[in-house]
């Protein structure tokens, strides 16, 4: 191989991590990005996802003749962010909005959600892994030549980042929900001065970024085999790209995952797996003495 | 919090009835058992100082703690010698992991004190100096505990990693004597315990003689109103580094008096997991009162042990309810329902408290000396 294919390769390889990084990181951007509340059961929203779609794979497989299996898939995506998105509403219903204000104990609450859904999951679907086949559509790569191969996985997971993205901002910045979304966080008194409900606008925001937890688990279920405490490995790299990316940001968090994606392939490749999370997490620590509120700081006047 | 002569008397009689009476009433399992939990109370005490009295939530203590322990293991299995299982000088797994001399960090731990020594000053200039970065970028709050929680994360990953130095996701165990003292000695324990009992008393102190200093007000000032503070011309982060120095080497101590006690230490103990179970001990207890972290520790410790070998599947419901319970509920844990409890009944109070509820202090957290 030479180096501008190695090159190339590695590239792709950051990308397609950055891509999945970014999926995850996508819903808490918007959960402690936007709305300012630590979400540790964030990884479990993801298994509840991914667990739809082990779930719909099942169903497909064992009710429906064998040639609909390959669309499978295509339900399991808004499955998953249904279920997700729920499940978040209702614990924004019931605990968070307790607690607004207050992020360490938000912190702890959360994490005593995720141990109570990893034991659910655990005595739902067993506590061993479970494998979630690949639709056949997405098997098989695209050949670029000169050694150069690109799985139609890797490509579908980066091709629904984008989409994600794009349709996320959309959401925020085209539609009337995302306007109010977006009032809310400034302004959370004027916003309700000028007729806002803020109570559900906050439940909304809260389960739009659980259902995109749960898409992200939906994907990730195709990278591998799946179990309850699978989300919780996930849950440390994403809130290190949100605050690396810089909180309040969409960009950030795309900025974050790129950086800490590209650099953690690159780094795994001159060293061990272990190796590369220890280097990249002493450069986010090194970033941060350079810049403190990650890439792209939010701007405000007061402080704190 | 000891501030009259009779807070002194029930400290001191709670000091000599455990060194004393628990010895000989509780069998060797238990004594064991309680010595492993006054063991973590230190690291205990340590949390509530930073977290109860300046605010800032470490979810990383599991890392300090095992530094504590991995130093006074690496002397508990150079002690073993050549009686291991290979009958050579090196730990048994270095032998099975094709190292054929012992690694440079490991030498100096043939000797028990320099061992002690490492195991609370390694920890405290750990903390120092990771303290020093993150504090002084200004990362605060939620940031401090999510960069913390990624600093357990990369440690146990890296312990996990380094099998040939490490023992890898076994960790280091089979541990033969300490200081010349076979382990299995019933007596040994029991030596262990008294010590245990006495470090966990002197951590006691130490913490209660800052929080009542002059020093002590500036960090509830910190916890605060950092940022007024500032203003006013103090440099909050030399304050916030010393106080964490001091929480680290208390880890470090609880981890190198937890091991010899429960004969192993592994990443299991260090990850995320246990790191942020800590810091629900102290929420259990009371934050913000030194005692609290102690008693908490024994209370949820005992719990977990009675339960989860009872019935495994329960206490993760129970540990998950116990988080969200005592955030929303009792946010002052144990040592806030007693004192409830003492003014519904109208016990005669020592003096007057004001009600949390009618102070500025976030959550009622303990107001700060007269």
């Amino acid at each position: 191989m030479t180096s501008t294919t190695f090159l190339l390769a590695q590239l792709f390889n950051g990308l397609s991590t950055t891509s999945i990084l970014l999926l995850i990181a996508l819903g808490l951007a918007i959960t402690f990005g936007v709305m300012g509340v630590i979400n540790m059961a964030h990884g479990e929203l993801m298994m509840l996802g991914a667990y739809s779609a082990y779930v719909l794979q099942n169903i497909f497989v064992k009710y429906l003749p064998e040639h609909y299996f390959g669309y499978y898939f295509l339900v399991a995506l808004p499955v998953a962010f249904v279920t997700a998105g729920l499940a978040g509403w209702l614990l924004e219903r019931t605990l968070i909005r307790r607690l607004y204000g207050r992020p360490l104990e938000t912190l702890l609450a959360t994490w005593g959600i995720s141990l109570i859904l990893q034991q659910l999951m655990r005595q739902t679907f067993g506590a061993n892994n479970v494998e979630v086949r690949s639709p056949g559509w997405l098997t098989g790569q695209l050949s670029a030549g000169a050694g150069l191969e690109f799985p139609y996985l890797r490509l579908f997971i980066i091709a629904f980042t984008a989409l994600s993205i794009t349709l996320v901002y959309m959401l925020l910045f085209r539609t009337s929900l995302g306007l109010k979304i977006r009032a809310v966080t400034q302004n959370r008194a004027m916003s309700a001065a000028l007729g806002i409900r803020t109570r559900k606008v906050d439940a909304y925001t809260f389960a739009l970024g659980s259902g995109l937890a749960g898409l992200a688990g939906c994907i990730l279920s195709l990278m591998g085999s799946v179990g309850p405490t699978t989300g919780q490995n996930y849950i440390v790299d994403a809130f290190m790209v949100v605050v690396l990316g810089g909180v309040g940001k969409l960009a950030g968090a795309i900025a974050g995952s790129f950086a800490i994606g590209e650099f953690n392939t690159l780094l795994e490749s001159f060293s061990t797996a272990t190796m590369g999370k220890v280097l990249v997490f002493a450069l986010v620590i090194l970033f941060l003495q350079w810049k403190p509120s990650g890439m792209f700081p939010p701007k405000v006047r007061s402080l704190d | 919090m000891i501030r009259s002569r009779k807070d002194w008397l029930i400290f001191g009689s709670l000091l000599i009835v455990t060194v004393t009476v628990a010895p000989l009433v509780l069998s060797d399992f238990r004594l064991n058992l309680l010595g492993k939990f006054l063991a973590l109370a230190i690291l205990a005490v340590g949390i509530d100082l930073i977290w109860g009295y300046t605010g800032i939530l470490s979810l990383g203590h599991g890392v300090f703690f095992g530094l504590g322990g991995y130093c006074m293991a690496m002397y508990l299995k150079l002690q073993v010698g050549t009686a291991g299982t290979y009958m050579s000088d090196l730990p048994d797994f270095m032998t099975w992991n094709g190292l054929t001399e012992l690694p440079w960090f490991w030498k100096p731990m043939y000797h028990f004190w320099a061992a002690m020594l490492a195991a609370i000053g390694i920890p405290a200039l750990f903390a120092m100096v990771f303290g020093y970065l993150t504090f002084r970028s200004r990362v605060q709050g939620v940031y401090f505990s999510i960069i913390t929680q990624a600093l357990a994360l990369v440690a146990s990953l890296l312990l996990v990693g380094q099998q040939p130095y490490t023992g890898g996701t076994n960790g280091i165990t089979d541990f033969k004597e300490i200081a010349g003292f076979s382990l299995a000695e019933s007596s040994t324990q029991k030596g262990l315990f008294i010590a245990t009992v006495l470090c966990l008393a002197l951590a006691y102190l130490l913490c209660r003689w800052i929080v009542q200093s002059k020093t002590g007000r500036v960090l509830a000032a910190i916890r605060d109103a950092e940022n007024r503070l500032r203003f006013l011309g103090y440099d909050t982060v030399g304050f916030k580094v010393f106080v964490f120095t001091i929480s680290g080497a208390l880890a470090g101590l609880a981890g190198a008096l937890f091991v010899p006690q429960v004969g192993i230490i592994s990443p299991s103990n260090i990850g995320i997991v246990p790191s942020i179970e800590m810091a629900i001990w102290v929420a259990v207890g009371g934050r913000g009162t030194l005692a609290g972290a102690a008693l908490g520790t024994l209370l949820v410790n005992g719990a977990k042990s009675a339960l989860s070998e009872s019935f495994p599947d329960i206490w993760l419901y129970f540990l998950g309810l116990l988080f969200v319970g005592i955030v929303l509920f009792f946010p002052e844990g144990c040592i806030g329902i007693l004192r409830l409890l003492g003014r519904r009944f109208r016990w005669p109070a020592r003096r007057s408290t004001p009600r949390p509820s009618e102070t500025m202090l976030p959550n009622g957290l303990e107001e700060l000396g007269d």
